[in-house]
């Protein structure tokens, strides 16, 4: 951990392009929110409001029917130059060529998730804001988590109901930066004012999908902090994602440590790794042992991989080190013997050598504990 | 925030209600917990709600001082030590005045010596215990579980931590979130602290790698609290479920490592949902066979597991590996939490060091060997 390694001449030049680029490149703000009634055309708004205060030349070039601080917000926008959208009031469209001719430092777009009506250059909103970017307009915009693509089954399963559109997490994640709009649940509840409907089952849907924004926000910036320490040639690990990584073997107890390892990245928000380090000449007992575990990881949508190699723990400890680990689970076979007194065994190895990454040990199956001693 | 209405007609027949808690959860100064707290204030005043501000650290900030105009301010009380005065917030007065809301900024502040309790939350229990429901702030770094993580991303120990079942106790955290970026602007325009202060911040805590990996923190903290209460909301009622297969040893000993071990497996045992016993291993003879320092420091470990809610057990042996993995079978423990070996051991010690003993006897338990987190390099 904390090694400052210094970067190649390639990745130096890699860098020094994606810095000029991203110099060109007008920078995106992203206001995300769990539900409606949050607050996030507001608080664009007011972003927007305090840039202008700041000297920046700020338009408008897409609002949204409000139904929460409607009143506020349309004070808001009695202080900014509108650039009407085209299209009608069902399927409004940002005036893209407008925007452009009229080149203002920052563009503010309320509702990044619509769909253009049939017939414009871009199908989607997001791929109008990407052109506006690469024009080095800046946009601050908002998105509701349920128009997330990735996002979506989990959501739909939630709330019941579908939505056609949707904007890729990839886009997301080239946001310069992006921001949550957090409010307690009852909060959307009460501005809501669905009648008819179980205010605690509104409560715990609303809490199940501000769990999922707020996760997605810390995937993102994860992703954001990572690519930060790289370009500043940085490698480190913060440990602040749990990325838990099985390690199986034929004779380990695989299924408990999968479904240990899956459960606690779940708890943690994190995620699940499994390897295998190949090992030569297993017989056809052990290779069927492997498979089955290997397919038991990706059932339970585990990253897995298989590596080749002589030296097993070296493999585990540089296959963590790459991929920001945090935990490791074992298998130990508890064998024993005059051989085990002067050697360290694989276990014993990773224990001492894993540096910032802890270890899990598992006991293999009492089976093949046995067979081992025998 | 909604409060509970109580029957005003019979306010003796009425039981006492516990007031509700929120907490304004930031990762750094200036992200806008303490204005976002009074806007909440001034919105529940305007909603008729009778609301107090009991404590309030104004900084210097012009925009969040501006928030506070038509509260109702309790004076702070005036406390002397070492021959300076201090100020700090006047609990009895709240109390005696008891609104239906209570704003009190800087929730894991310690109080100067000489003030009825050492910590402020200890203070805000007792006002949620009158019935009256508090607003609050804090920001992640505080929180005990995560004080070693905070000292790796951060180079800083944070000293006034708040045990995780405090926060646990919260009816609501809401974060307030703003990108480092943001944040690192305000400070440069002075926003947050006078401009030689903001200089030194700056360069130390400020750094936007620094800030994003403890926003990060931030996010998933949140998102845990809220995970965490949504058992409550579950059409069964309350229901926190124990794993009873995931439960939890964590081995105290005088090693030095010993306070980031319990944390990291309280911390582990609370997201696995599962119970977590803190247990030392002293010789036959009982605590006072050990050496004085040794006993102090071993006491001052169990102290600390009893205060995050970890029930602690002294057992008596002269082999220490043997103990604990026979305490393991007998009390259905899954995992056995130690701490990493000191040193690269050389074989033969190796064959002594109480990690592989306790890997090599527990056939049948898991053992997690929790590695020493280091301090970040920049």
């Amino acid at each position: 951990m904390g090694q400052t390694v210094r970067p190649t001449p390639e990745q130096l030049l890699k860098a020094v392009e994606a810095q000029e680029r991203s110099a060109r490149r007008g920078r995106l703000k992203i206001f995300l929110g769990y539900a409606s009634g949050v607050g996030k055309s507001f608080r664009m708004f007011d972003e927007g409001r305090r840039r202008k205060i700041r000297g920046q030349d700020v338009v408008v070039a897409a609002t949204q029917p409000s139904g929460s601080q409607a009143s506020e917000i349309e004070q808001l926008l009695r202080g900014f130059e509108v650039i009407p959208a085209t299209g009608d009031a069902e399927h409004p469209a940002i005036n893209v060529p407008a925007v452009l001719r009229r080149r203002p430092q920052v563009c503010l777009i309320d509702g990044l998730a619509y769909e253009n009506p049939p017939g414009s250059k871009n199908q989607n909103r997001w791929q109008d804001v990407e052109e506006l970017l690469n024009a080095g307009i800046s946009v601050v915009t908002s998105i509701n988590l349920q128009y997330v693509t990735e996002k979506q089954p989990e959501v739909e399963a939630i709330r019941g109901k579908k939505v056609a559109e949707s904007v890729p997490e990839a886009f997301i994640r080239t946001a310069d930066e992006i921001e949550i709009v957090d409010a307690p649940p009852e909060y959307c509840v009460n501005r809501s004012g669905e009648k008819g409907v179980d205010p605690a089952e509104v409560e715990r849907k609303l809490s199940e999908l501000r769990e999922i924004a707020l996760v997605l926000a810390a995937d993102v910036v994860d992703h954001q902090l990572e690519e930060y320490l790289h370009q500043q040639g940085i490698q480190q690990v913060y440990g602040t994602h749990e990325r838990i990584l099985v390690c199986v073997t034929p004779r380990s107890n695989a299924s408990l440590m999968i479904h240990r390892g899956r459960r606690q990245a779940d708890r943690f928000h994190g995620d699940l790794y499994v390897l295998y380090v190949q090992q030569g000449g297993l017989d056809s007992e052990d290779q069927k042992v492997i498979d089955a575990n290997l397919e038991a990881a990706r059932q339970a949508h585990a990253h897995v991989e298989i590596l080749d190699g002589d030296d097993p723990v070296e493999l585990i400890l540089r296959f963590a080190a790459e991929h920001g680990i945090t935990q490791i689970f074992v298998g130990h076979s508890q064998q024993r013997g005059w051989l085990s007194r002067w050697k360290a065994n694989p276990v014993e190895r990773l224990i001492m050598e894993a540096k910032g990454i802890d270890v899990r040990v598992f006991p293999h199956e009492p089976a093949h504990n046995e067979l081992q001693l025998a | 925030m909604s409060q509970p209405t109580t029957n005003s007609n019979s306010p003796e027949a009425a039981p006492r209600r516990r007031g509700e808690l929120t907490i304004f959860l930031g990762y750094a100064a200036g992200v806008g917990k303490t204005y976002k707290m009074l806007e909440e204030a001034q919105e529940a005043r305007r909603q008729g709600r009778d609301v107090v501000v009991g404590y309030f650290e104004p900084h210097g900030r012009v925009d969040t001082i501006q928030r506070t105009e038509g509260l109702e301010m309790i004076p702070r009380r005036k406390l002397t030590y070492r021959g300076r005065e201090f100020e700090e917030m006047d609990t009895a007065a709240i109390l005696a005045r008891h609104p239906e809301i209570c704003a009190v900024d800087e929730f894991p502040h310690t109080n100067v010596p000489g003030a009825e309790r050492v910590k402020r939350w200890e203070d805000v229990m007792i006002l949620l215990d009158s019935g009256i429901s508090v607003m609050t702030t804090m920001n992640v770094q505080h929180l005990e579980s995560l004080n070693d993580q905070v000292r790796d991303i951060t180079g800083i120990r944070v000293r006034e931590t708040i045990p995780d079942w405090v926060v646990e106790q919260a009816d609501e955290v809401v974060l307030i979130d703003v990108p480092p970026a943001a944040l690192l602007n305000r400070l440069h325009r002075g926003a947050i602290y006078g401009k030689e202060k903001a200089q030194q911040a700056l360069t130390n805590f400020f750094k936007e790698s620094t800030l994003g990996a403890l926003r990060e923190i931030a996010l998933r903290q949140t998102a845990h609290e809220v995970d965490l209460r949504q058992d409550g909301l579950s059409a069964a009622g309350p229901s926190r479920m124990v794993d009873s297969a995931e439960r939890i040893l964590i081995h105290v000993n005088e090693s030095p490592a010993t306070a980031a071990l319990i944390r990291r497996g309280k911390r582990v045992a609370d997201y696995l949902q599962a119970d977590c016993f803190a247990v030392c291993v002293v010789p036959p003879g009982g605590m006072a066979a050990l050496p004085k320092q040794d006993r102090e420091t071993i006491e001052r470990h169990l102290d600390f597991a009893r205060k995050l809610r970890i029930e602690t057990r002294v057992l008596q042996s002269a082999h220490a590996a043997e103990a604990l993995v026979e305490f393991a079978r007998e009390n259905g423990v899954a995992q056995i939490f130690l701490s990493k070996p000191a040193n690269r051991l050389a074989g033969w010690m190796r064959k002594n060091d109480l990690v592989m003993q306790v890997v090599r006897l527990a056939n049948d338990r898991q053992v997690t060997v929790v590695a020493e987190r280091r301090p970040v390099v920049f």
